[in-house]
This record gives C-alpha cells, structure tokens and sequence, in this order.
C-alpha cells in the first residue's frame, strides 16, 4: 500500500513539470501585459515602461523565466503578483477563506440533497417521486449559474428585498449576529451552485444504487428476511457509494479552485474572481500559481480516491 | 485681435472704467461672439481662483459610514505604482496632494495654504519656478508632523528611475528646494504654464511620508510595508486592506480641516460588473455611491424609477474619437507599416476625410448609446471651457458627403463601391473590445455604406489594444488599421500634455518602438509651431488662443473625427452629496463629501 502510494506520487512529478511547462508557455505566448493602461498614461515615460518591465523580469527569455519561476516555487517562493505588488501566496491566502466557506457549503448542500433523493429514486424507480426528481434534476444542470444567480438576485435582493446581494468579508458585529449575517450573505451562493451540483448527482447517485439494487445478493439479503431500511442501506448503498466517492473526490479541487461566475455575481473575494481578475489584468504570476496549484490538487485528490477504492472495496488490490 | 487695446479694455473693465456691456459690444463687432468675450474677459482677471466648497456639516463625524463600491477594486495602495485610476483612487482616501480639483476645474487647497499667483508672488511672472506654501500643524496618521521634508522626499522617491514608479514623467525634471520647514520651491526647467502638475490631484500628487518610505527608495521600493497598510495625512486613517476586494478605514479625528470629514468609517469594496454595481446603489441601496457605472442609458432610467439613489455626471474633456491614419497600413516598408515614408492612399485626398466626418452620425450614437453620459462635438478638445473652440461645426448628411465624393472623382462601381484610379474606397475601422464602441463601429459603418465606402470592422482585446507589447500588431500605437476609435482621458483640467502628444516630433514609428504619441502620423508645421509656442506662452488668453487654434487646425484637416464627448458617470444614493470632479478621480474631494437627512 505505502509502495504503491509512494510509486504514484513519484508517477506525479513528471505530470506536473508538464502541466507547469504547458501553462507556462501559453501564458508567456498570450498577448498583452500587465502594464497596459500605462500605455496611454502621459504621465509614464517610455523609460520607466521599459525600467518596469526590465525589473520584473518580461524581457527575458521564455525559458530562463520558467527556470526562474521553477527554482522559486521549489523554494517556497509563489512569485510576486505585478498588479498588487505583494506576494502571491498572501494573495491566495486573504481569498481562500471565502472560497472554502461558500463553496464548501455548496458541495454540503448538494451531497445533502443529492444521496437521500437520488438513493429514495432508486428504491421506486419510475414511480411519481422519481418522474419529478429526475425533471428537477434536468432543469437544475441545464439552467447555468449565471442565470439562476442573476434570477435569485432579482427575486430575493431587489424585489423581496430579504438578501444582500454583495458579500462582504468585514461584517460587523460579534458573536451570534456575526455567525447569522455570515450565514444570510451565503445563502444566495450556496443555494445557486448546491443546487447545480445536487442536479448532477442526483442522477448519478440514482443509477449508480440502480447497478446495484438488481443484483443477486439483494435478493438474498431480503430473502433472509432482513427489513428494507437495512438493505437499502447496509447492502446497497456501501457498494452504490464507490463511484460516488471518487466523483466527490473529484470534486474536490474545485473546492479550492472556486467558481469563477458564481463569485463574479455575488463580489465573492474568492479564488475564482482572483484568477479572472489577474488573468483580465494581465498578471501572469497570479495566474501561474493559481492554476498550478489547482493541478496540484487535481493530482492530489485523484490519488486520494484511488486510495479510497481500495479501502471501500478490499477485492480492488493496490500494487 | 489679441492685443495691446484688447488688454487694455480688459483692465478697463476690471477697474470699472468701461462696463461689461460695452466690452462685449466691441468685441462684438470685430465678429467675437458674446460668450467668447465673457470667457476672454474672465481669463484676464484671476488666473486661478480658489473653488467654492458646498460642504454643509458643522461638526467633525456623525455621518455613519460611508460604503463605495468599485466594480474594479484597487489592487495597491501606494499612488506612485499605479495601475491605473482604481489605485489612485483607493490611495487617495489616505493620501492627500498640496491641492486638487473641483467640479469646475478650479483648484482647491488641501496641504497647501495658499494658491500661487503672480500676485502674491509665489509663482515667477516667467513661469519658471512657483512656491508653495504648506499648511502648519498638519500630522501624519501615526502623529509624526507633516512637512517640506515630506514633500523634497516624494521628488526624490518618485523621480528615481530604479524606483521605477508610473509618475516619474511629472517629477524627474523639477528642481525642489526646501525654503523653511512650510516652504517648497519648485523650478522648471523651461517656462511651464500649467505649474499644478506636481503634487496636485490624485493622480500624480499624493504626498508620501518621508519617514515610511525613506529607506525603501529605488530598487527596495516593492519592500515598503507601507505600500500595503498607508500612512497618511487624508480624512480616514487605514484599517484593512485586501487587494481587489476590500479597503477600510475609520475618522481621522485629527484631521487638519474644520468639521470634517463626515462619515465615521469608509469602506471601498471592489469586484463584479457596473450593472450589477449600478443595482446595488441605485435599486437597493446596499451602497451608497458606484465608480464608473458605464452601462447603457436605457438600463440606467429603468434602474432610476422609484429607485434609492441616482445618476450623476461630471463634465470633463473625455472625447471619444475616430482617428484617421495618414500612412499607408497596407504598404510595408522596412518592416514596418504604417510607416512615416508612406501616405495613406485614400485619405490624401482631403474631400474623402471631410466626407468620412459627414458620415459620422453623432445625434444617433448619443441617442442609441451615451444618453445622458454624452455630448455631440465637433471639437478633439472639449475642455476646460477657456480652451473649447467655437470656430468649428459638424453635420451628418450622407447626401453632402456623397455629392463631396463625386465631386472629388470618387464614382461608385459596379459593385456600389466607390473608386478613382483603381483605388477603392475600402477601410479597415478598429477599436478595443467594449459594448458602446461596437454599437458606434455598427452606426458608421452603416452610413457609410450608404454612402457607398465599403468598411470592415475590427475589434481588439483592450488588454492589446491598449499595451505596449512591441511585438503585436493589433496595438493602437502602431495603428495598421485605416480608422481607429478610443479616447484618452484628459487627466487634468489643461490641454497641454494632451494637445503635445500630436506634435510631429512625436511620431509611432518602429525606430522608437511605437512609443510615439502621435499615432495619427499626422504632420503639420503650424500645429508644431502652435504647441511650441503654447508650451512657453505664460499669457493665459494667448495660450488659450493657441490651443483653440491647435483644435481648429486638427478639424480642418479631419485628423480625429470626434464621435463624443463623454461626461463621467457614477451611481450615488439619494441622500448622499459626493463632489464629483470631471478634472481629477472621484475621490479627489472626498474630504467634502457627506449626506444630507
């Protein structure tokens, strides 16, 4: 087990000296820089454009510019963001807590959701509860966030006039008032992407329980007389969860990596409105770190469900 | 007309000798228009008179607090790396300049205790030096005394090429001097008219502290903790500050000016789209004022309908233009098009750059697009008023413009196209990518096809359009495009810096990597010769005179076709008062903003 956890991540460091050459380059390639709108400043010489440029770094090679990003980030160094001239990491840091409350309760919501209809659809297939479940379930994952949000927005902020529609990192006041406004600006959020994903898995939970409910060691569990709760969830469910685990896993890393629409609509200071920020801007080492640190979580959680199955399923053997 | 007698009955007046009425008649009659001689009449007595404050509260605080929202939230704090005016602006709720501007352009005191004049004898009659006089007893936020040290080392940080900072061009030539602790004299290297450059308004003259910054001067300079918590001398000390999100910050009980400021605590939250900014202030009132709501007319008067705040505008020189190339972007030369050793094929010919601005339908693109955030022109150069021209005149007929094509030898083909000698009148019309200048490409080109010119659109990503990346072709500088459409804000209320850009010593060209500002490529000898003597004419009506000539001679020669004056336009509740400048960013008078109950 350790050898083989071991094997996969030295499997890994290949993989992800690609990703960053990859990302690198195109961002290197794409047109623009981040000092644009000095570009019809009066007040910036064409010396100082240039003395900026110089100092942080944009004349030089393309590769001695990948070997320099490589040897810092192996030193812990993230890179300098140009647009806010502070560490990147800082910056990464100061948005991660939004991005890990709103959208993490998303994910709650939606497993929430998503197993208890998608396991009870299972049991009655084709009965009325399953015919509107699965309607839902399609008209939830074909309406985009940016449509719902701006449909709640209007519903809830401007007409009802029950929600604010701009989060806030500084509310004021303490204790339980602090904890229910944190919980009201959230609601919005979290209701539009919980119930986004909850479509998706909805039907996947669904018929992954549907593989399982046919199989013959059901029919033995119930003929030995066992009551239905038990079975369902006892029997069929514990074997049913596998994929869904991995897809959970899965979603992990877009935990982290935020959800760039959803957070533009509602001013989210998160991880997804930094990097569509940075990358309108133009600032290539916020980008870089953002991206690659995703793919570091890619790979990561990836690992972490190949784990899993074989922890759920000991006839899946690990070597 | 501007002469010796013209003077005299200035002083005339001014000394009650000979009454309004008459002057304007007599200036009347030698063909001046009543509101040129009022304006030539106000230009000769004070040169710069102090503006009047509108700030109503009659004790420091008590406001509660204050919530703007900047749909691009600043990304740094120290005014000198700027990335642009979100930054300055987000600086300058801490930061303060000697003085600023206020909605009419006139300048109004901040650190300073006096405005400089010839009469008072802070400003040298030859314009070469001018002295300013600090405000005593002024402290920075963490109580250190605020003086002439503080300023000779702003000059200093700021013109230091390692330091590198985006206001280096206003600085790096001066000469400062310390004359006592609350004395500064600035020398020029050559007569400057426009002295109020340095260390006025937000966008060049924040004023940083000598004891913060000192020892991160040059190549430390992105080391300073100061660049991310301010230390200044503005109406609100800092609290918080997270990069594109969030600054906060609370009363300066200290503050150095009566009663103010007004609100308690002020809050700037960045992110989102300015529709969504618009609704907030305007619909819901969760804040109280939105930066730059540039969202069309219609969705803004929707918003507006029994709404919790509203539209305001500030008058600036802001004008969106259509720029005609000179050169040939289609002949490559050197390796390099658009070069100065070509002429444009097509707009040599004078009648088809006069019918082009015939084809340019203001009224509808005001109506369709701007609204209320535009005015139709015909002038390049819309402000301030002592400079506007009242020589010039537009009109929108395709039938006028057809008829001058004609006339010119440009007859339609087979295929309705337009043609002389085997040229055909084909062009290629370019712009950045932004809602309004799609809608203005579409209006134009559908007038000009009834006019028989065949126009093919082009749109670029603003983050090319406007870079100054050398190797792309599609940036504004190098121009290989036959139009091209934008507008470069005119970022203090005097043309010079802006009329400058166009002289043809100034040209894009490859030999100065595009770096240029004369993108047009247009030459002409009695434009450079206007703007040559404008930089050194210290005479305030002369220098007027020479800047309306500089515009005239640009319209004669169709060198920009004006498409709009663009006003400012921010989002405000009902009951706030925000002193909004179309001279200076929106929080340069944010010291007189309060709300009314």
């Amino acid at each position: 087990m350790s050898q083989y956890v071991l094997r996969r991540l030295m499997i890994a460091i290949p993989s992800l000296l690609g990703i960053s050459v990859v990302l690198f380059v195109v961002l290197a390639l794409a047109p623009g820089d981040p000092f644009s709108e000095l570009a019809t400043n009066p007040n910036v010489p064409p010396e100082v454009q240039a003395a900026l440029r110089a100092k942080f770094g944009l004349d030089d090679p393309i590769y001695l510019r990948y070997v320099h990003w490589l040897n810092a980030m192996l030193h812990g160094d993230w890179g300098f963001s140009f647009v806010s001239r502070m560490n990147v990491d800082t910056l990464i840091l100061q948005r991660l807590p939004a991005t890990l409350y709103v959208i993490g309760s998303a994910q709650i919501l939606a497993l929430m959701i998503a197993i208890p209809v998608g396991v009870y659809a299972a049991t009655k297939p084709y009965s009325l509860f399953d015919q509107i479940a699965n309607t839902l379930a399609f008209v939830g994952f074909s309406l985009p966030t940016f449509f719902t949000g701006i449909l709640f927005i209007l519903i809830f902020s401007v007409t009802l006039d029950w929600l604010p529609f701009v989060y806030t990192t500084d509310i004021k006041g303490t204790g339980i008032r602090w904890v229910l406004e944190m919980i009201r600006q959230a609601i919005m959020p979290v209701a539009v992407l919980g119930l986004f994903q909850a479509a998706s898995m909805t039907r996947f939970v669904r018929s992954a329980m549907l593989d399982v409910i046919r199989l013959d060691y059901v029919t033995t569990a119930r003929a030995k007389g066992l009551g239905q709760a038990k079975v369902i969830v006892k029997h069929v469910m514990r074997n049913a969860m596998i994929p869904v685990v991995t897809l959970i896993a899965l979603q992990m890393p877009a935990v982290f990596g935020g959800a760039i629409v959803t957070e533009q609509i509602f001013r989210i200071p998160g991880i997804g409105s930094l990097l569509i920020s940075s990358i309108l801007s133009n600032d290539t080492p916020v980008v870089m770190a953002v991206t690659f640190v995703f793919a570091c979580l890619v790979v990561l959680f990836n690992l972490i469900a190949d784990v899993l199955y074989g922890w759920l399923d000991p006839r899946i053997s690990l070597r | 007309m501007l002469d010796k007698e013209l003077r005299s009955m200035i002083g005339k007046v001014k000394d009650g000798r000979m009454d309004r009425r008459a002057f304007i008649q007599r200036l009347a009659a030698v063909g001046l228009t009543a509101p040129l001689a009022n304006q030539i009449l106000a230009l000769g007595g004070v040169a710069m008179a102090e503006g009047a404050s509108t700030y109503k509260p009659t004790k420091r605080g008590g406001g509660g607090a204050l919530k703007l929202l900047w749909w691009q939230g600043p990304t740094l704090l120290n005014p000198h790396f700027a990335t642009g005016t979100k930054d300055q602006d987000g600086s300058r709720l801490f930061y303060e300049p000697l003085a600023c501007w206020d909605p009419d352009g006139n300048m109004k005191l901040v650190l300073a205790s006096e405005i400089p004049s010839v009469q008072n004898g802070l400003l040298a009659a030859d314009g070469t030096s001018v002295t300013w006089k600090l405000k005593p007893g002024v402290k920075w936020h963490d109580g250190k005394p605020f003086s002439a040290d503080d300023v000779i080392f702003t000059w200093e940080y700021t013109k230091d090429p390692a330091t590198a900072t985006v206001t280096a061009g206003v600085y790096r030539d001066l000469k400062l001097e310390k004359i006592d602790d609350l004395t500064v004299k600035i020398t020029f290297p050559q007569p400057t008219p426009f002295w109020a450059d340095a260390f006025v308004g937000a966008g060049a003259g924040q004023i940083l502290p000598k004891h913060q910054f000192a020892d991160y001067i040059g190549s430390k300079s992105r080391d300073a903790p100061a660049n991310l918590s301010p230390v200044g001398t503005g109406p609100y000390k800092f609290v918080e500050f997270k990069p594109g999100d969030l600054i906060r910050g609370v009363i300066n009980p200290d503050y150095h000016m009566a009663n103010r400021p007004h609100f308690d605590s002020i809050e700037m939250k960045g992110g989102g789209d300015a529709v969504s900014a618009a609704r907030a202030v305007i619909q819901t009132g969760e804040y109280d004022f939105g930066w730059n709501i540039q969202v069309e007319d219609d969705v803004l008067l929707r918003l507006e309908k029994g709404g919790k705040g509203k539209t305001i505008y500030a008058v600036g020189g802001d004008t969106e233009f259509i720029a005609l190339n000179f050169t040939d972007p289609n002949t490559e030369v050197d390796g390099e098009k658009s070069s100065m050793k070509t002429k444009h094929p097509l707009f040599s010919d004078p009648a088809v750059r006069k019918a082009l601005s015939m084809l340019v339908d203001r009224d509808s693109i005001k109506k369709a697009i701007y609204g209320r955030a535009g005015r139709t022109t015909a002038n390049f150069l819309n402000g301030p008023e002592k400079f506007v021209s009242k020589n010039t005149t537009w009109e929108f007929s395709i039938e006028k413009a057809s008829k001058l094509l004609d006339d010119a030898g440009w007859k339609p083909g087979a295929d309705g196209i337009r043609e002389k000698d085997g040229k055909k009148l084909k062009l290629l019309y370019q712009t950045a990518i932004n809602g309004p200048r799609q809608k203005t490409q579409a209006i134009v080109k559908q007038a000009c096809q009834k006019a028989g010119i065949d126009v093919e659109l082009k749109s670029v990503v603003a983050s090319v359009f406007f870079s100054s990346d050398v190797a792309n072709p599609d940036t504004y500088p190098k121009f290989y495009a036959d139009l091209e459409m934008f507008q470069i804000p005119l970022s203090q209320p005097d043309p010079a810096q802006h009329m400058r850009r166009y002289h043809s010593r100034y040209i894009a060209s490859k030999e100065n990597k595009w770096q240029g500002t004369n993108f047009p490529r247009w030459v002409n000898k009695e434009y450079d010769a206007a703007i040559d003597a404008a930089d050194k004419e210290m005479d305030p009506i002369k220098r007027a005179a020479l800047y309306v000539k500089c515009n005239d001679l640009m319209w004669q020669d169709t060198v920009f076709i004006p498409a709009m004056h663009r006003l400012k336009v921010e989002a405000s509740a009902n009951t706030l008062r925000p002193v909004i400048s179309g001279w200076a960013n929106e929080t340069d008078n944010i010291f007189d903003w309060y709300r009314e109950e």
